[in-house]
């Protein structure tokens, strides 16, 4: 039992002071039994501060102290690593959150928010007081990355990892790396075109000996924790011997099944024995099953004939593969959302109303019509074009609240690229704003206006409908105040980025958070963007939310950053904050067996006594809470703690006097 | 032309009173125009949609009551279905018309309805619902 506590209230300037009334509080926590020692501080974590709290913790001979502040997640750790510094256990050290759980939401309401502030404090010294020293347990660490999703974020993550000396394995269920970039013509602002600046990367990917990769393969199943993954890997049947293949195309040349090709947004045929694109790493083919005649009819086997390598192979399986991994980063990229979605702007029913996306494509060189834009109904060159902007994005009603980020920009550049692709086309954009807030973005957008005489229309558009072979667009002009109509040639929806599909599958197999429509979830939004909220996971790029090709770079570079710093160890320590059994009570129901998501509590199948595996464990007290006899208990969270916790909670209010009080 | 901003107009109670009888926020209203664009009406009103909530935003709620806008407007729910932000316009439209119906300022007179109606053939049904929406 701890009997010299020592209370610190943190003012957060005036975040707390300002609705709390710290003097008030201050008093009562003075006359609280076992209180020693209180003060109160403007900023307790600055440098003054954390010494003051350090000199008094000496001074008075505390044997274990409380900050009241901000959120754990905060400065925990700050104020712990200051009792290690004197000796003393750090889990003699507690935070009571008096900012996030009481003068921010009730700063409208500052006598009760002073009078809950108290409940906080008194409830954690009520817990503090049955607090023991615990321990960190070290294990070592696999120094091996895996990252799922090969587009440009997975690409320069695994480069940089596998630059930093560490092997480094990039998933794509693709049949080649490359991502959505691999689509786009030419990129903002600068108009380098993804072949002159991200094959020299896929190249260099192919090429490192430290990088592994695993194309048209995905997931299977993950456990253990950071440092100690296990990774099943299901590589897909390809019905070609890549270890044969040369990758001459021969097959792919004289194959008759013509399916859509989905690299071209299906506006176009591509064959059954496909690779994904030209530059494809690696440049060997896969068979599409669904596609082929062989399989599907039973007759054909072309390709078979045809290889000179002798590499296709019809009795090809899944192969399941199994790795050790030390830490995961995800890269899995987006999706637009189906525009079939947008019934008033005719996407589905229309074929010249097309996405974004469909629109690189018709831009592309390497695209259907060879970078002739042509409308993919009847072939001809568009004579007008009109954009259609937040299609679906910033729509909280029926579809999508956030911004998409950057359909703002690659319309203004597709605008420029039509331009100089039909030069006596014109070009009319519908938006709401504009957000050009990067590098050179305005600029770029400027000049599309100013030069390339890009008409911008401010109102979004209501309808569209065909008149002939026109498409007829109902619009407002909000800076005249009049409702428009454009006949036009062909529709492009800059449609809202959504997750890649099989993400939140991809968060149930990882038990990653992600957001109510599946971004993955940093830990931080601010301080600790490319982590997630489980140790070992690590995100780069669009999986976690929307955003452009630089910003994506960059933080891929960030979690490849976390990657080696976390490989710079030698040992993990694991959190002793865990559950654990006194095998003198557990009666063997396993009830905890069947409520811990992470396998860590099972009973031993010799004594069927519950047995905690500390490393797996993850504290989250789903066991603790279940356990019918009471044989397990959360450390420094005991059954006693909780409910001397909830005794205080569960207090009047009425014994605390503040000077808002009459 | 320029119109001055002013304190006392702004949020001002009858613009509240608008917001609770529609249990709309006009704020909400981000000056997109798609109401304007797909409105039927759109053609015959003095103040576009849009217009009429950014007058309200801007606290020139005499504009609004003035205008014919609220009294062309259709009551199709066009607007609304549209609305990415999913602002009732049609509800505001209808608490504007109420501002001024609730001091029993008709809008068309009964007699003149009927006979207009009898010479142009109007079904009753329509009568019934111009009657309900522009007289008090
Ligand atoms: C129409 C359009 C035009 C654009 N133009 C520009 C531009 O000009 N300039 C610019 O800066 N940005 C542009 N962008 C944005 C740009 O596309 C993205 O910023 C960038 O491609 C994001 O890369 P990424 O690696 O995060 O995601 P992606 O490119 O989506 O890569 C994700 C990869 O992960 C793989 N994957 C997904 N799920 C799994 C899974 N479960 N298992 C295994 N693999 C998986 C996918 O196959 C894919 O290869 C444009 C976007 C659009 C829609
Ligand atoms: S066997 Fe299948 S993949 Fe091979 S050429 Fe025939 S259709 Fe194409
Ligand atoms: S980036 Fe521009 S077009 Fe895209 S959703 Fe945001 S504001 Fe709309
Ligand atoms: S505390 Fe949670 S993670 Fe740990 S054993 Fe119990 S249920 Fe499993
Ligand atoms: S559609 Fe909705 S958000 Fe857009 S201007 Fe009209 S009321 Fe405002």
């Amino acid at each position: 039992m701890n009997k010299r506590i020592g209370v610190f209230i943190c003012h957060c300037g005036l975040n707390i002071a300002g609705t709390v009334d710290v003097d008030a509080l201050r008093e009562a926590v003075g006359k609280i039994r076992n209180v020693v020692y209180v003060k109160n501080y403007i900023f307790l974590c600055s440098q003054p501060g954390q010494e003051m709290v350090s000199d008094a913790v000496k001074e008075h001979k505390l044997d274990g102290f409380i900050v009241a502040n901000c959120s754990p997640t905060l400065h925990e750790k700050t104020f712990r690593t200051i009792a290690i510094k004197l000796g003393m256990n750090p889990y003699l050290v507690e935070v009571a959150n008096i900012r996030e759980q009481s003068s921010w939401p009730h700063s409208k309401q500052p006598d009760y928010a002073t009078k809950k502030a108290l409940k906080i404090i008194k409830g954690t010294i009520k817990k503090l007081e049955r607090n023991i020293e615990l321990y960190t347990q070290r294990v070592g660490l696999t120094k091996r990355a895996l990252v799922i999703g090969g587009g440009i974020a997975g690409i320069q993550a695994a480069l940089d990892i596998a630059d930093g000396g560490y092997e480094v394995l990039l998933l794509d269920r693709k049949q080649s790396i490359g991502g959505h970039m691999a689509q786009i013509s030419e990129t903002f602002p600068t108009l380098d075109c993804p072949q002159c600046i991200m094959t020299p990367k896929m190249t260099e990917v192919a090429q490192h000996p430290n990088i592994k990769l695993y194309t048209y393969s995905e997931v299977e199943e993950i456990s253990g924790f950071i440092g100690n993954f296990t990774v099943k890997l299901r590589q897909k049947a390809r019905y070609v011997d890549w270890d044969k293949c040369t990758g001459c195309g021969e097959c792919i040349a004289k194959c008759p099944s013509k399916p859509l090709s989905e690299f071209n947004r299906n506006l176009c045929k591509g064959t059954a024995i496909y690779r994904d694109f030209e530059q494809a790493v690696p440049s060997y083919p896969v068979i599409n099953k669904e596609a082929c005649l062989y399989f599907q009819k039973g007759v054909c086997r072309v390709c078979e004939k045809v290889c000179p390598a002798a590499a296709i192979n019809y009795e090809d399986k899944d192969i399941i593969k199994e790795e050790k991994i030390g830490a995961i980063i995800i890269a899995t990229g987006y999706d637009l959302m189906p525009i079939q979605a947008l019934g008033e702007y005719g996407a589905g029913k229309y074929k010249d109303v097309v996405d974004g996306m469909q629109f690189e494509r018709l831009l592309a060189s390497t695209g259907p019509y060879a970078g002739n834009v042509k409308r993919p109904s009847d072939q001809k060159v568009p004579e007008s074009v009109v954009f259609i902007q937040c299609a679906g994005s910033r729509d909280p009603e029926t579809h999508y609240p956030y911004c998409s980020k950057i359909c703002c920009m690659y319309t203004a550049k597709q605008a420029l690229l039509y331009k100089h692709n039909v030069h006596h086309g014109k070009a009319y954009i519908f938006y709401i704003d504009i957000r050009s807030n990067g590098k050179g973005y305005e600029e770029f957008v400027q000049r599309v206006q100013e030069e390339e005489g890009v008409v911008y229309i401010r109102g979004k558009v209501s309808k569209v409908f065909k008149r002939g072979d026109k498409l007829v667009v109902w619009g407002a002009d909000t800076l005249t105040g009049q409702t428009v109509e454009i006949e036009t040639d062909l529709v492009v929806l800059a449609s809202a980025m959504i997750p890649s599909t099989g993400s939140l599958n991809l968060a149930s197999k990882t038990r990653l958070a992600t957001d109510k429509f599946g971004w993955f979830s940093e830990a931080h939004p601010k301080l600790r963007p490319v982590e997630s909220v489980t140790g070992g996971y690590f995100l780069a790029g669009t999986a976690q939310a929307p955003r452009d090709i630089p910003e994506t770079v960059a933080q891929a570079s960030g979690a490849a950053s976390k990657v080696l710093a976390l490989f710079s160890n030698e040992y993990i320590e694991s959190d002793p904050v865990i559950a654990q059994v006194d095998p003198e009570i557990c009666n063997r129901c396993g009830y905890c067996e069947s409520v811990c998501a992470y396998g860590a509590v099972k009973l031993n199948p010799k004594t069927r006594i519950a047995e905690v595996n500390e490393v797996l464990c993850e504290g989250c007290g789903a066991c603790a809470a279940t356990c019918p006899s009471g044989a397990i208990s959360h450390r420094n969270n005991s059954r006693k703690q909780i409910f001397d916790m909830i005794s205080v909670a569960t207090e009047n209010y009425d014994q605390i006097t503040t000077k808002f009080d009459k | 032309m320029k119109i001055e901003i002013k304190n006392e107009e702004v949020r001002s109670e009858i613009i509240q009173r608008i917001e609770e009888i529609s249990g709309e926020n006009i704020y909400k209203c981000y000056q997109c125009g798609k109401c304007s664009a797909g409105c039927p009406s759109a053609d015959e009103m003095d103040l576009l949609p849009n217009q009429v909530i950014r007058n309200l935003q801007i606290g020139k709620v005499d504009a609004v009551l003035n205008s014919r806008s609220i009294w062309v407007c259709a009551t199709c729910y066009m607007c609304w279905i549209r609305c990415p932000r999913g602002v009732n316009l049609t509800s505001l439209f209808e608490a504007c018309r109420l501002m001024t119906l609730r001091q029993n300022l008709d809008q068309v007179g009964l007699k003149e309805a009927i006979k207009e109606s009898e010479e142009m053939d109007i079904p009753q049904i329509a009568i019934i619902s111009l009657l309900r929406k522009l007289t008090s």
